[in-house]
């Protein structure tokens, strides 16, 4: 019983950097929400069956402007596409993860990809599936919770937390750091350097992430080609 | 707005999200042993971790329209990444990196610190 509260405790403090990040945001979305009259349980069930920071402020400006399902349907996808690519990167990880499996592939935002991308795993086993697992709900409960707090709580919050969302940045400098360290290898990050910096310079703002996380996988793909002919080559 | 209206709408992001990520589990589910998926799963990560990082600095622009910094917050969103990473770097300490840095730029925010006026 002792290592299980000392395996959430573990979770727990690789999750902080998300809480620092999800509380507000999550606070800003339940504020929002709130100032369309709509009802608070609409935004906690968002936040529980949604849980896509970017896809929920989305949905909610859809419904101001009345969108039609349809409509609402093409723009979440097209909005949340990048998740796409995430999949493809952890189709063997999630191997053998059992019930776990289908919460692990629900739970997969931004902020749980790059915790889950940046941990030691040895190996695949049970025990990994079981910290992911626990990584990806002490993740959404911080959603819920942020939501929760500014749908009921709205306006009266009286802490100024402008700036705090910075914690999400500061989460990604520190992961890249690590993969660096790990990884040892210049390409995947020449690669996001031009991609990302060609992707602002070319895109609008609401297909950037999309735009430049789809052409980086296409590289990598080309890489991967290159790589395997000259290796047939050389056979 | 009924209240079915809004169950719907929200039934209906939930699925066109839950599509996004579950589609490659679905789709390539019998592929996940094959070398360019674990080619992807190698380079793939670190590579959307710094496209983040450069999104998330994105109004970070140097120069732009006459000014030191053209972006709302540019400065301080430099100034606090720089230090996250020199902590780090320097430390390798990742909740103290994240939460000195997060500290820095809140403070540069709320006194308006490098925040044009």
């Amino acid at each position: 019983m002792s290592s299980h509260v000392s395996d959430w405790r573990d979770a727990m403090l690789q999750t902080v950097p998300v809480m620092f990040g999800y509380l507000p945001l999550g606070a800003a979305f339940g504020i929002l929400f709130m100032q369309l009259d709509h009802p608070w349980w609409g935004a906690l069930l968002m936040s529980l069956f949604i849980y896509a920071g970017a896809g929920q402020f989305l949905a909610v400006t859809l419904l101001a402007n009345h969108a039609g399902l349809l409509e609402i349907a093409v723009a979440t996808f097209m909005l949340n596409s990048r998740h796409l690519f995430y999949g493809l990167s952890l189709l063997k990880r999630f191997q053998g993860a059992g019930w776990r499996k289908p919460y692990l592939i629900f739970a997969l935002t931004d902020e749980t990809y790059s915790l889950l991308t940046s941990q030691r795993h040895t190996t695949l086993d049970r025990h990994d599936h079981a910290c992911a697992w626990r990584i990806s709900a002490l993740n959404q409960l911080w959603w819920v919770l942020g939501t929760l707090a500014g749908a009921l709580a709205g306006a009266t919050l009286e802490f100024d937390s402008r700036g705090i969302e910075f914690a999400l940045t500061a989460l990604f400098i520190v992961l890249t750091l690590e993969q660096a360290r790990r990884l040892r290898k210049a390409l995947p990050f020449l690669v996001a350097l031009v991609v990302g910096l060609g992707a602002i310079v070319l895109l609008p703002d609401r297909h950037l992430l999309l735009g430049a996380i789809g052409t980086a996988s296409l590289v990598l793909l080309a890489h991967y080609l290159w790589v395997d002919r000259r290796q047939e080559n050389r056979a | 707005m009924s209240e079915t209206m809004l169950l719907l709408v929200i039934a209906v992001c939930a699925l066109a999200t839950f599509a996004t990520r579950v589609l490659p589990f679905v789709a390539l589910s019998r592929h996940a042993e094959h070398p360019l998926i674990l080619h992807l799963g190698k380079f793939l990560p670190p590579a959307v971790m710094l496209i983040l990082v450069i999104y998330a600095l994105r109004n970070f622009r140097p120069l732009a329209e006459g000014s030191l910094n053209g972006g709302e917050n540019g400065l301080p969103l430099i100034v606090a990444s720089i230090s996250v990473a020199v902590l780090h770097v320097w430390r390798r300490n990742a909740l103290l990196s994240i939460i000195g840095g997060t500290g820095l730029y809140m403070a540069m925010i709320q006194l308006g610190w490098f925040v044009p006026g």
